[in-house]
């Protein structure tokens, strides 16, 4: 097996802790959308080109409601929007490769892969792109496949969230933060616990202010600078 | 199996305004190479992002009020202590799952 190949396959591996969160939020999408009225295909395309979380929920919400496509679009758009700058944190790990492949990462790019890639970025600063592809592929096939169950599981059940599936996500997103936290240096945790709770402070502010996705954005950029400026 | 000509445009358009913003900075950064102090601010973007990420499910602000979701801040307590205390990603997540169900359904 070529060093491609064994690099691809640990990418899969370092995939499957995070298949449950797929499983449980892809599963949960495809009740929503079915109980929505969804179809089977529509649900299908949704998570094959869209393919983002918490946006495909949002989608299935407006729609139902026949909100204008066009506004649709744009929530979406802003609810996306925070890929761009976990694009950008973690890009350069991977300039030394083509920009086909470059193309390819960023298109399959998702909060989770993410947080796997950049936990993995504690450690170096080069990270290998047939490794993410591993990560990536993987977590999108298990997207797709997991939200198909669901929608067919929507048939009998209408209200996902009274088994706590939605909870899935955030679950995930405290493992990789506080795995993130524990990579630390001791001298650079209590600096980085602080960046923390300047972004909660951000986000109460922000949350009187700004539809609560744009608050994302707005006070992870006002945190990570004010963390640059406060660095020692 | 059909499909609507509403949810079509729906996903060609949502498809489209998701894509690019995740390949831009992959071509940007292939193109430009970051400054400094961009990089310096960039590697705060990972623990930012997350925590308002888990942040955003703790309250809904409505007329200049906020809403504490007291189902979330509950199940987020054993989640914390189980991430802290195994390091794993799918324990967390069905302790998270199992806690926010049983929350649920003693409320």
């Amino acid at each position: 097996m070529d060093e491609d190949q064994q690099q691809f396959i640990q990418g899969v591996r370092d995939c499957l802790p995070t298949l449950l969160g797929y499983i449980g939020i892809g599963a949960a999408f495809g009740i929503v959308g079915a109980s929505s009225n969804v179809s089977l295909l529509e649900i299908a395309l949704l998570s094959l080109l869209v393919y983002a979380g918490s946006a495909q929920f949002i989608i299935c919400a407006l729609f139902v409601v026949h909100t204008p496509i066009s506004v649709i679009v744009a929530t979406t758009f802003i609810v996306n929007l925070r890929h761009f700058l976990m694009g950008l944190a973690i890009a350069p790990a991977f300039s030394q490769y083509s920009m086909k492949q470059n193309v390819l990462l960023g298109t399959l790019l998702t909060d989770e892969t993410f947080g796997v890639a950049a936990s993995k970025l504690t450690k170096q600063t080069k990270l290998n792109a047939s490794w993410m592809h591993g990560l990536n592929i993987t977590a999108y096939l298990c997207w797709l496949l997991s939200s198909l169950a669901g929608a067919m599981l929507g048939q009998w059940i209408e209200e996902p969230t009274v088994f706590g599936l939605d909870f899935a996500l955030p679950a995930m997103f405290v493992a990789l933060l506080i795995i993130q936290l524990q990579q630390q240096a001791a001298g650079k945790l209590m600096h980085l616990l602080a960046v923390v709770g300047y972004t909660i402070v951000f986000m109460v502010v922000f949350s009187f202010i700004v539809p609560s996705h744009l608050a994302v954005l707005l006070s992870t950029m006002s945190a990570a600078t004010i963390g640059v400026l406060t660095k020692r | 199996m059909t499909i609507s000509t509403t949810m079509l445009l729906i996903i060609i358009g949502c498809c489209l305004v998701t894509l690019i913003p995740r390949i831009a900075p992959f071509i940007l950064v292939k193109k430009v190479s970051l400054p400094k102090w961009m990089t310096d601010w960039l590697s705060y973007i990972p623990i930012c992002i997350l925590t308002a990420l888990i942040v955003q499910g703790m309250w809904t602000a409505e007329q200049g009020k906020l809403i504490i979701s007291w189902h979330y801040m509950l199940a987020l307590i054993p989640t914390v202590i189980v991430a802290l205390w195994t390091r794993s990603l799918a324990v967390t997540v069905i302790v998270g799952v199992v806690a926010m169900a049983l929350v649920r359904m003693f409320s």
